[in-house]
């Protein structure tokens, strides 16, 4: 499917979705509140986003970008999905249950950004040990022992 | 003579429901081949749930590329993937060069390939070795290393190093080939051509290992790419997601090869899968290693390197499965955010969903043939 047809039937789902088409692929932009709901959509409607083969989060310092690579095993268009969550309290609703390869990425974005994926059935620590402070992808993150900023 | 119960009480890893035991296996494993650690619940021998715990050798390789320059940054992913380091390498340097429009010469392009390929050869070599090994087998081990070796060499020889090579660099390969690399390359296709057949012989046509593997670990195509599988695993399980046929980079539309793909999802399955890719990728270089284009091996570029503000993805396909090079760019000289999305850590997520049901020995048989390297899981 091309982009015209792409955001045409995303609209059809999301009304509120911005589109930025200046990259490689459409990206789109939602609301958190708006996502699950969208993805959903993406999932199950004609566009069948299948795969999810990247999700991670960016620290813009004053504010959040959670980032999701979709792409259709059958149809072969990919999107990126973007959404705004908050610094001070980031929170999104968890997409493990649409894809499962989302569980371990939410956990990873969990402990490296602290972002809360919310209905997620066990957000837990993956890499880090379990006392560890602090959120170390964030763009403020300094560990004075453990220099990883050179 | 204890019950069952009466064990439980005795041992200090147990908790849980009754009849359920909880037993850690790693980080120091065998057939772990790594740190890695998974808290397995069984039943008596059946596995009842997995629960990988991470991150042993968590080097935060992506927090460090944030102080990086875009010259540097490739040298650290070697040691990610360390036995698809070619193919990590090229991944970065492509995300720079499509980043920045940087036209690579066409010589260059064919030694990537070549390079790639090899580097594919040799880790699936590794692979059966270890994961015969694993299932009890010792003598493949000798037989795939002895093969591994001549790839090795070819790599010292023009790489400079034997593991975590250096050689991608943004607008080419560091530096020319050895003299001797066609001649050295002739010699392994052929070696390899003769030798491949005793693989088969000493494994696939083996009953033990057969009866080990067959219906073991079965992996459904749904499920397949709902846990982001891809690679040999994703194709053992019928899903088409081949990156150098799907999104052709450098030459690979060029070349005649075939996408290797299964439908029974099994381990054995995923054997097959591996070797039979090995053949594809001797028929790649077969078909390269006498027209390598004379010319540059390497672009001209700028001292320091500066992409321009934006976003760029690269996948590139490595002997385990989808690399995704995700950079975030501000226009600085090092990049503002990058993502590695490696494909050992998606097919990890699969395992406790794979082994749920199956015997703690079948086990062994179902990690092994997932391909796990741990450093690419904890980055």
């Amino acid at each position: 499917m091309t982009n015209e047809v792409l955001k045409e039937q995303i609209l059809t789902l999301e009304p509120t979705a911005t589109f930025d088409e200046t990259g490689e692929w459409l990206n789109v932009q939602v609301e958190p509140a708006q996502w699950k709901e969208l993805a959903r959509g993406l999932r199950n409607s004609a566009m069948h986003f299948d795969y999810l083969f990247c999700l991670t989060c960016v620290d813009w310092k004053t504010h959040m970008t959670m980032v999701y690579h979709l792409s259709s095993t059958s149809h072969r268009h990919n999107i990126v999905v973007k959404a705004k969550v908050d610094r001070s309290q980031p929170e999104i609703e968890t997409v493990c249950d649409i894809w499962r390869t989302a569980e371990f990425h939410e956990r990873e974005v969990f402990e490296l950004f602290g972002v809360v994926f919310l209905s997620h059935p066990d957000l837990r620590k993956l890499i880090l040990t379990d006392d560890f402070e602090g959120y170390p992808l964030r763009k403020d993150f300094e560990d004075p022992i453990n220099m990883i900023k050179l | 003579m204890y019950t069952q119960t009466e064990v439980i009480k005795d041992t200090t890893t147990a908790k849980g429901a009754e009849n359920e035991l909880v037993i850690n296996m790693g980080p120091q494993h065998p057939a772990t081949h790594g740190v890695l650690h998974l808290v397995v619940t069984l039943d008596g021998e059946t596995v009842k749930k997995i629960e990988p715990h991470l991150g042993y050798i968590h080097r935060s390789i992506e927090k460090m590329t944030e102080s990086l320059t875009y010259r540097q940054f490739t040298y650290v992913t070697s040691r990610m993937d360390y036995l698809s380091a070619h193919i990590n390498n090229l991944a970065c340097a492509m995300t720079v060069e499509k980043a920045m429009q940087i036209e690579v010469p066409e010589r260059a392009r064919v030694i990537r390939v070549l390079m790639n390929e090899l580097t594919r050869i040799a880790s699936h070599e590794l692979w059966i070795g270890a994961m015969a090994m694993d299932l009890g087998a010792f003598t493949p081990f000798f037989y795939a290393f002895r093969e591994r070796e001549m790839i090795t060499e070819i790599m010292e020889d023009s790489c400079g190093a034997r593991l975590t090579m250096n050689y991608m660099v943004p607008g080419g390969v560091m530096h020319d080939i050895h003299p001797d690399f066609q001649k050295k390359v002739k010699a392994f296709v052929q070696q390899f051509k003769d030798k491949v057949t005793e693989y088969e012989d000493l494994v696939t046509n083996n009953v033990i290992f057969q009866s080990r593997t067959k219906g073991v670990g079965y992996l459904s195509k749904e499920d397949a790419i709902s846990y982001g599988c891809s690679g040999p695993v994703a194709r053992a399980s019928g899903v088409s997601c081949d990156i150098r046929k799907i999104y052709p980079y450098e030459v690979y539309d060029k070349v005649e090869f075939d996408e290797v793909l299964d439908t029974a999802g099994d381990s054995f399955a995923r054997y097959i899968v591996r070797i039979k890719e090995m053949n594809q990728s001797i028929r790649i270089i077969e078909q390269l290693i006498d027209t390598i284009p004379e010319g540059d091996f390497q672009a001209k570029t700028k001292a320091v390197l500066k992409p321009p503000k934006g976003e760029f993805y690269t996948r590139v396909e490595t002997a385990r499965g989808e690399l995704g090079v995700y950079l975030v760019s501000e226009g600085g000289t090092t990049p503002y955010r990058i993502k590695y999305r490696s494909p050992g850590f998606s097919n990890l997520s699969a395992l406790d969903h794979m082994a749920r049901g199956g015997k703690i020995g079948d086990l062994m048989a179902t990690m092994g043939t997932l391909d796990l390297v741990i450093p690419d899981i904890d980055r």
